[in-house]
Parts: C-alpha cells; structure tokens; sequence
C-alpha cells in the first residue's frame, strides 16, 4: 500500500480538515466533527437538504454541500455509514422550519442509521423525510428493485431536489421530485482495479490482469460478472445494454448523462468512453440533453467507470439546469 | 454451581467480550472482504476497544459496563453494526440496570429485548444470512433449556452451541441483506460476517457467566 496518508486510523478526519481548509468560501463546520454544512444553511423558508454516507467516495458525498444543493452532510468511516447522532446533527444544521428531506443511498447502515436519528429528531419536532436512491441495476434484479443499492445518481437526486428546494418547494414537493428522479434513473458500474481501505491495508479483492468486472459495486464489492477487458467501445455496449431496458430508455427519449470515474482511472478514459456512450445511444436515437463526466462518486483507488442516465420529463429538465455551485458539481 | 451472579461483578464479562474482538479483527474483515467491503473487523475492533479505554479504569458493573459498550457502538461507530450492537447491547444493559443479581430468567429477557431492538432497525429475517441467523436459534435454545428446568450453566452451553451452528448455517445460505445480497448465488460457501461476530460475543459472554457461576468468590 502507497497512500498519502499521516496515521491510516485518522484518514477521514484528516481529509475533513484539508477540504474544510480549501472550501471555506462554502463550507462551514459545525460542533459535530462528522457533519459539515453550507455556510448559508440554514436557509429562510427553505427545505433542508441532508444526506451522508460512508468517506472513500470524494467528491460525495461533502463535495455536493452548496447553492441549490445540499444543505449538510453526515459522514461516516471510511465505506461506513455516519451514526445516528452525525444524521441528526446535520438534520438540525440544515432545519430552517420547513422540514428536512434526507435524501441517500439505499445501504443497510444507513437505513438504520437514519430511522435512529429521525426519531430523534422527530422527539425535537423537525419533521424529516427521505428518498433513498437505488438505481444500481446490478445490486439487485428488476423485481427486487427495492433492494438495489443507490450509485453515481444519488447526485442527480441531491442536483434537482436542490433546486426544487431552492425554488420553494415545500417538503413534500421535494420528497416527491427526489423520488421522481430515483424512479427514472440507472446506473452500472465497471470496474478495472479493486481499492485499498487504509485501515485494512491491501486489496479486499483482485480482478486479474487483463479482466474487467461488470456490475462493480461502490465499495470494492465484486462485480457479478468478470469478463476479458474489452476495447472502451465494447464497454459502453455492455453498460448499456445492461441499463436500456431495464427502465426501458426508449427511442425519444430525452437523458442525462452521468458518467464517474471510480478514483484511478483517468478523466481522459472516461471521455474516450463517454464518445462511445453518446455514439450508442444516438445510434438507439436516445437525446443526450446533459452530461457530466468526471469524478462524481468514487471508490477510493478504484478503476473503472459508474455510469447513471436519467430520462427526463418537463419538470425534471427544468431542475437540471437550475444552477449549482458544490465542490463536486459546478453548473452556471 | 450458582444460579446467579452479581451485577457488580460482570464488567469482565464486557472486558472479556473486547478482548474477543480485538483478537479476531483481521479474521472478520477477512471474512467481510469476500462479500461487503472488508471493514467489519475494523469498526468492530475500534468500538469495542474505545469501550475498553472507558471502562478499564472504572468500577462498573455488568449494565453499566453494556451501557458504554452500547453507547460507544452506536454513537460512534456507525457503518451497520454500530446501530444493531448498539441497540443490542443498551437493550440488554436496560434489563438489568436495577438488579442486583443476574439469573438466567434475566439472561433469557436481556436477550430478548436485544433482538427486540435489531428488529426494530431492520427487517431481515432468520435465513437472510445476517447475524440473526445466529441469534434467534441462541435465544430459542437458551429458553428451551430453562423452560425444562435446565440450569443457568447448562443453558449457556446449548446457548453457545447453537449459537455455532447458527453462524455455521450461513455458510450455506444465499445473502438477502446487506452488501453481500447482490452476489446471490455466489454468495454461498462464504460466513456470514455479522453472524460470525455474533457468535463470537455470545459465546465469550456465556463462558465469562460461567465462568462468574462457577466462581467460589461469590456467595
């Protein structure tokens, strides 16, 4: 293991302190080490926008704290979920009277972790909601949808329920455009390289020189299928293929584009795959109307690629272009 | 043998309990690592052992000594197993926290208020291949002794020998919760790692109340 690292057990507090120190213009603590907030927050008359999630996933999840995004963010170990308390924390930080919808990713720990803190919350009269994000297509089969686990789409949901909050939307507007846009939404990962939790010092898994694992998941989980790597081309085929018909993405459709890099793999092989990607779907006459490439929702030191489209109604088109200024996603 | 020990006396049964812990970190995250992220062991080990740091010095007993491990679990650990053995343990400690002496009836009650409490955060079930695999089948065997008149010793042991094949058991099963769930079929052939910490503080715990039963100190 080759890290930039001070003492491996310290990691998360470390690159805490770093991105509070580089972000000030939108970042600001609060008394719970593991919550950050945007320094406006909370905002008058304005739904608050919570999530959280286990480190490893830099810019995600503190990355998407700001304007006409998130309002604060509970972190967690290293691919752990925050507890109860760093949920409840960030809840209070972003409560401006209007409620909270905490909107994350649909993890075992994070469920429990976040029924555990709205009920605390709910003991100091803050009403919360959640949409919980669960549009990797690998993590579970079609027919038990409710299981899949939420990827690089969890933005999409923070981008427009962010907007819609900043609009005005009342809490139950927000909660149903965040599940709107879960509803519409599906990702598939691929991955090239496994990652290295510091703490535990080596790989949890290998994938073999020459191979690729289709179906990655988010924290170093094997993939479901492990196959030759192929030319980038192929890839975009095989990603596709696996996400199209499961909506189904159809002919005249219009989509969001969100392709991530999982860490190691660099932002130029993601837009040698996004040209693929984007050559396939005009083939199927599937309208891009946006895309984002770049290193969104990573793994650590993960190779590969997450890709996430999301089809697109009025409404939805209207959210994606309001402007957004995060670390993670800048739009003007 | 006793059929009882004294609440005052049981802070080496959580001491105890750390210990397991910290001497099979790398085992857990070993086995975590082939279906979730590898990190059960770690989390598992920084909880138990903050709760050691707290405790080490004090004179507590066995509730207030669950109190802290509790405590230390779910309010700064997070991940899954910081909310089930947090709420595990606090239910456990509730039990008891105005009883002087501890018999096996309260034993049978602090277990199930701590699988109450998992049951209130999730909705896995037995067969899920999660740590209620080990769990339930402990509890109900635990019972099935004492309601035959069994002793507290003796329902520690089918306690623990169930709790075993409980963790066992998972060996064979298909994950339908938590990270390994999206393996199916590949995830057979590989322990459960909530299951297998499980037994490991059911079975510490049951040997340090044997131990505390067997004990000729307490009179």
């Amino acid at each position: 293991m080759k890290k930039i690292i001070n003492n491996p057990d310290n990691v998360v507090n470390d690159q805490v302190e770093g991105f509070i120190k580089c972000h000030q213009e939108i970042i600001e603590k609060t008394t719970n080490p593991r919550v950050l907030k945007y320094n406006k927050s909370p905002v008058s008359g304005k739904v608050g926008i919570v999530t959280g999630g286990g480190s490893g996933h830099l810019p995600a999840f503190i990355g998407y704290i700001g304007e006409n995004m998130v309002d604060a963010v509970a972190i967690g170990e290293i691919f752990s979920s925050p507890t109860p308390q760093a949920f409840l924390d960030a809840i209070i930080a972003s409560e401006s009277g209007k409620g909270v919808a905490c909107l994350f990713g649909n993890y075992a720990g994070d469920k429990m972790n976040v029924k555990l803190a709205i009920k605390m919350a709910r003991a100091k009269g803050i009403e919360v909601r959640t949409v919980v994000a669960n549009d990797d297509v690998s993590s579970a089969p079609k027919e038990k949808k409710e299981r899949r686990r939420g990827g690089g789409g969890e933005i999409l949901m923070w981008k427009i329920a962010g907007a819609k909050s900043s609009e005005g939307g009342i809490l139950d507007e927000v909660i149903d455009v965040a599940q709107k846009t879960v509803d519409n939404m599906r990702s598939i990962g691929v991955g090239l390289f496994p990652c290295t939790i510091p703490a535990f010092g080596k790989p949890n898994f290998e994938i073999e020189e020459g191979k690729m694992e289709i179906g990655i998941g988010h924290h170093g989980e094997k993939g479901l299928e492990i196959m030759d790597l192929k030319p980038s081309k192929v890839i975009a085929n095989i990603m596709l293929d696996k996400i199209l018909p499961d909506l189904p993405f159809i002919e005249g459709n219009e989509v969001v584009v969100m392709l991530s890099g999982l860490g190691a793999t660099p932002v130029e092989e993601l837009y040698i795959l996004y040209s693929n990607i984007y050559n396939e779907l005009k083939d199927k006459k599937i309208v891009v109307y946006k895309s984002y490439v770049g290193n969104f929702y990573t793994s650590l030191d993960m190779g590969g690629a997450f890709l996430t489209l999301l089809k697109l109604d009025e409404e939805l088109k209207r959210l994606v272009d309001v402007n957004a200024y995060s670390v993670g996603l800048k739009q003007f | 043998m006793k059929e009882s020990f004294k609440n005052e006396r049981g802070k080496i049964i959580v001491e105890n309990m750390v210990k397991i812990i910290q001497d099979n970190k790398n085992h857990l995250s070993e086995i975590d690592a082939q279906l979730g992220d590898g990190d059960h062991g770690i989390n598992m080990n920084k909880g138990f052992s903050i709760c050691y740091d707290r405790i080490k010095d004090k004179q507590l007993g066995f509730s207030e000594s669950l109190e802290v491990l509790g405590n230390v679990l779910l309010n700064e650990i997070g991940g899954s197993m910081g909310p089930l053995y947090g709420v595990f343990f606090l239910e456990m400690a509730e039990v008891i926290k105005s009883k002087e002496v501890i018999d096996k009836f309260d034993f049978s009650k602090m277990l199930h208020k701590a699988l109450e409490g998992i049951k209130e955060l999730t909705d896995a079930k037995i067969g899920d291949k999660t740590l209620l695999d080990t769990l339930i089948p402990s509890i109900e065997a635990f019972d099935r002794t004492i309601n035959n008149n069994g002793s507290f010793v003796e329902a520690l042991n089918d306690l623990i020998e169930s709790a075993e094949k409980g963790k066992d058991s998972t060996r064979d099963l298909i994950s339908k919760y938590g990270r390994g769930n999206r393996l199916g079929e590949a995830s057979k052939n590989i322990l459960d790692a909530g299951a297998v910490s499980c037994y490991l503080i059911l079975k510490s715990m049951s040997g340090s109340i044997k131990n505390l039963l067997e004990s000729s100190s307490y009179l």
